[in-house]
């Protein structure tokens, strides 16, 4: 279960080592925008360490790399990937060729240290328009891709368009990457709520993000992480729902029948396996 | 009324005069100016300029804005100390061996009851009175150095052999009073008693650190978990980023849910004051302001109110501890029989003291400790506290960021913990805790003390629950 991913800056020790405290569930220890190029060795190694001693057992692994154009991406990757992190978020993914190239490196230093074919995974977060247009092709282009993500802050400064709360001017690009990765059969992730105060505006935004249909939030606040987790997670009443149809369904296989209703409606496969994800969800959030 | 104003003299030094202050006598101070007290050094002053020595100063509290009493004591004219709460810098002069007597420390509840029971003796106490009335009734509440309550003064007018008040706001009637001008012997009218900007504590700011108010989260979610956040709750915290911080979801609790409590204790405020304006708490009962709105509220809202130590804390009396549901309390270090210390660092240094600690864990009916399970880079659970500043079986809860320990063991608590697994936190067992915090910071090596005594740590009955010892190098 993957509903929110909290950025944690990788030069921040205290931040760092208690990063998987806050309530996401997925932290991303960021070696990008939030190092300077003065600390990038610095923060490689702190979080290399903090991967090679901490079990951050409650919580899914991800390491924001510097992007492909730079001079630091393989650095990164040769100092982190040995520790075995969940997964890589490759930032400015423009194109599949992109995604390939980090992912035959991630698989050169798999083999080199006798980890498992594939087992890290990528999460390329989209944040040009050409990234854009090429959302499909991205979340298509290797089976490392397990999902894709929208960064509105830079998407926003190429599109040359002002960055609102509202997000009226990213509405086309959240909607295409949530039509592409659901082509692709990945999970896709919205933007981070700058606004660090303004509790009632990650409400809203995390609501609207799933409507759009996303899978998760990514957050740059601590604060931001249980509004995204609520609206991401199911209701009461939908879990109460799904254990309904669950039952149901089992009473039918018992009595024999083929065709099941639930309060005068019939129960066909979209429902059963959406009732299903609730259940699974269920166990993740609550245990089982 | 005129003979009430003879009670007037020029100058401290006249009124130590007076007050037939000599050598190897106590004097007493109280520490609702907190940082931004003037008095104690003024007092000290004269008295060293009056040639008098071997003086034991008793304070509810020092802070750093007392240092200059080093001299005094380096000098001779003071040679004892007996406080609650020592802020570091003077700690770190008395761990380091600087005066020959260990210091006394007691609770906010202890101390006035050893003035009570006579085991605790004050020759004269020495007021800072924020206004003081031509019939010698004193008041923390106005005037341009206002500290709101007054209530560790209380006890030290009462029991002392004689008192002066010095203020800088002398006035013909007072109608609210904090201190009776009964208990009054003379009066001392300077240019300023303190700075009230030193009132407001760095540590009575909510935190923003993400650690911390997820700590302050589950703190509240074991409060409300326990099943004692209903109608008539009441509620005390303390002055710490995230104890502060339980409170604001304590109080997002209280609204969702329509609870009204019954009062809130202690150290206020402004926090404190706007869950009373909200309508969650029916009073606030203050024996001490943290900042400069609380002081404010005191003066002008009457469900807002000054209580004594001893009402707040004593153990002569039936004390507002005793009817706290819930207490939200710090600490330096928790050891694996649920014992806190609050007195001293991990290299053996005083960095505080018991406050009125102690006082709110026997109290109240569930005392929360919340804390960091590492803090500059050692652990916060250790074999055994370096000070025991309040018994284990006095704290029913640790709360940390990677998990919840519940005290069992003193044959208590079981029902609690299982309401807090069956609500979902992250129940762990304290020794589970204290192998996590070693992962993180390893296991620090003993601590080594010189055999010296410099501290000797009363309980709130009175005995002796632990020693301090210097710290080596010295």
């Amino acid at each position: 279960m993957r509903r929110s991913m909290l950025f944690i800056p990788g030069n921040s020790p205290s931040l760092l080592m208690n990063a998987d405290v806050l309530g996401a569930d997925s932290i991303i220890f960021d070696l990008e925008d939030a190092v300077s190029p003065a600390e990038k060795d610095s923060a490689r190694i702190l979080v290399r360490n903090l991967l090679r001693r901490f079990d951050y057992d409650s919580c899914e692994v991800i390491v924001r790399i510097n992007s492909v154009d730079t001079e630091f991406w393989t650095k990164d990757l040769d100092e982190i990937i040995p520790f075995h992190p969940d997964m890589i978020m490759p930032p400015k993914t423009n194109s599949e060729d992109d995604v390939r190239l980090v992912s035959q490196y991630i698989g050169t230093l798999e083999e080199k240290c006798g980890m498992k074919k594939n087992s890290v995974k990528l999460i390329p977060l989209i944040e040009t328009a050409m990234g854009v247009e090429n959302a499909y092709r991205i979340a298509s282009a290797d089976e490392r891709v397990a999902a894709i993500f929208l960064g509105a802050e830079d998407l926003s400064a190429d599109l040359r368009c002002k960055r609102t709360k509202e997000g009226t001017e990213i509405l086309y690009s959240r909607q295409r990457l949530v039509v592409a990765a659901r082509a692709a059969c990945v999970d896709v992730y919205d933007t981070p709520f700058t606004d660090v105060n303004d509790d009632e505006g990650i409400r809203k935004d995390a609501s609207f993000a799933k409507a759009l249909g996303f899978t998760g939030k990514a957050s740059i606040s601590p604060r931001h992480i249980d509004a995204i987790n609520e609206a991401f997670s199911p209701t009461q009443a939908d879990i109460k729902y799904a254990h309904e149809v669950m039952n149901a369904i089992e009473q039918a296989a018992l009595e024999g029948k083929g065709v099941v209703a639930l309060r005068g409606k019939m129960i066909d496969a979209p429902v059963v396996a959406r009732a299903r994800q609730v259940i699974e969800m269920e166990k993740a959030i609550y245990g089982a | 009324m005129e003979f009430q104003m003879n009670k007037v003299v020029d100058s401290i030094q006249q009124a130590i005069k007076a007050s037939g202050l000599k050598d190897g006598m106590t004097i007493s101070f109280h520490h609702h100016m907190r940082n931004g007290d003037y008095v104690m050094n003024m007092v000290l002053d004269a008295i060293a300029q009056a040639g008098i020595k071997d003086i034991t100063v008793n304070a509810s509290s020092f802070f750093d804005v007392h240092a200059p009493i080093l001299d005094h004591i380096r000098n001779g004219v003071v040679t004892g100390l007996e406080c609650n709460y020592m802020s570091s810098l003077i700690g770190k002069a008395v761990s380091e061996g600087i005066l020959e007597k260990p210091v006394v420390f007691r609770s906010h509840g202890g101390r006035p009851s050893d003035m009570e029971k006579g085991t605790s003796h004050i020759d004269v106490a020495f007021v800072a009175a924020p206004t003081c009335d031509w019939s010698s009734n004193c008041t923390g509440r106005i005037g341009k150095s206002a500290c709101g309550p007054m209530g560790y003064a209380v006890s030290d007018a009462m029991y002392a052999d004689k008192v002066v008040a010095i203020t800088d706001n002398l006035v013909e009637k007072l109608d609210d009073i904090s201190i009776d001008g009964k208990y009054i012997d003379f009066i001392v009218n300077v240019d300023q008693i303190g700075d009230p900007k030193g009132i407001v504590s760095g540590t009575t700011q909510i935190t923003r650190d993400p650690v911390g108010l997820r700590m302050a989260e589950n703190a509240a979610k074991v409060i409300k978990a326990s099943g004692l956040l209903k109608d008539g709750f009441s509620f005390q915290t303390g002055a710490g980023g995230a104890t502060l911080a339980a409170s604001k979801f304590v109080r997002e609790m209280m609204i969702k849910e329509g609870i009204q409590g019954s009062f809130c204790l202690g150290g206020i405020t402004s926090y404190m004051v706007q869950m009373l304006h909200e309508g969650l708490f029916k009073e606030l009962l203050d024996v001490q302001c943290f900042d400069l709105d609380a002081v404010r509220s005191l003066s002008e809202d009457s469900n807002h109110k000054e209580i004594t130590a001893s009402e707040y804390a004593g153990v002569c009396c039936d004390s507002a501890v005793n009817h706290l549901d819930a207490a939200l309390l710090g600490a330096t270090q928790v050891d694996l029989d649920f014992n806190v210390n609050v007195h001293t660092d991990s290299n053996g240094y005083i960095i505080g003291g018991s406050g009125g600690h102690s006082d709110v864990a026997a109290g109240s009916k569930l005392c929360i400790i919340i804390a960091p399970l590492t803090r500059a880079r050692l652990p916060l659970v250790v074999d055994r506290v370096v000070t025991i500043s309040t018994p284990g079986n006095t704290i029913d809860v640790l709360v940390t960021q990677r998990g919840i320990a519940v005290n069992t063991k003193y044959g208590k608590n079981k029902e609690l913990k299982q309401r807090l697994i069956d609500a979902h936190l992250p129940i762990m067992e304290i020794e589970d805790l204290k192998r996590i915090a070693e992962q993180y910071s390893g296991v620090p090596s003993p601590l080594e003390t010189s055999d010296r005594v410099v501290g000797n740590v009363i309980y709130r009955d009175g005995t002796q629950i632990d020693t301090i010892k210097m710290v080596l190098g010295n």
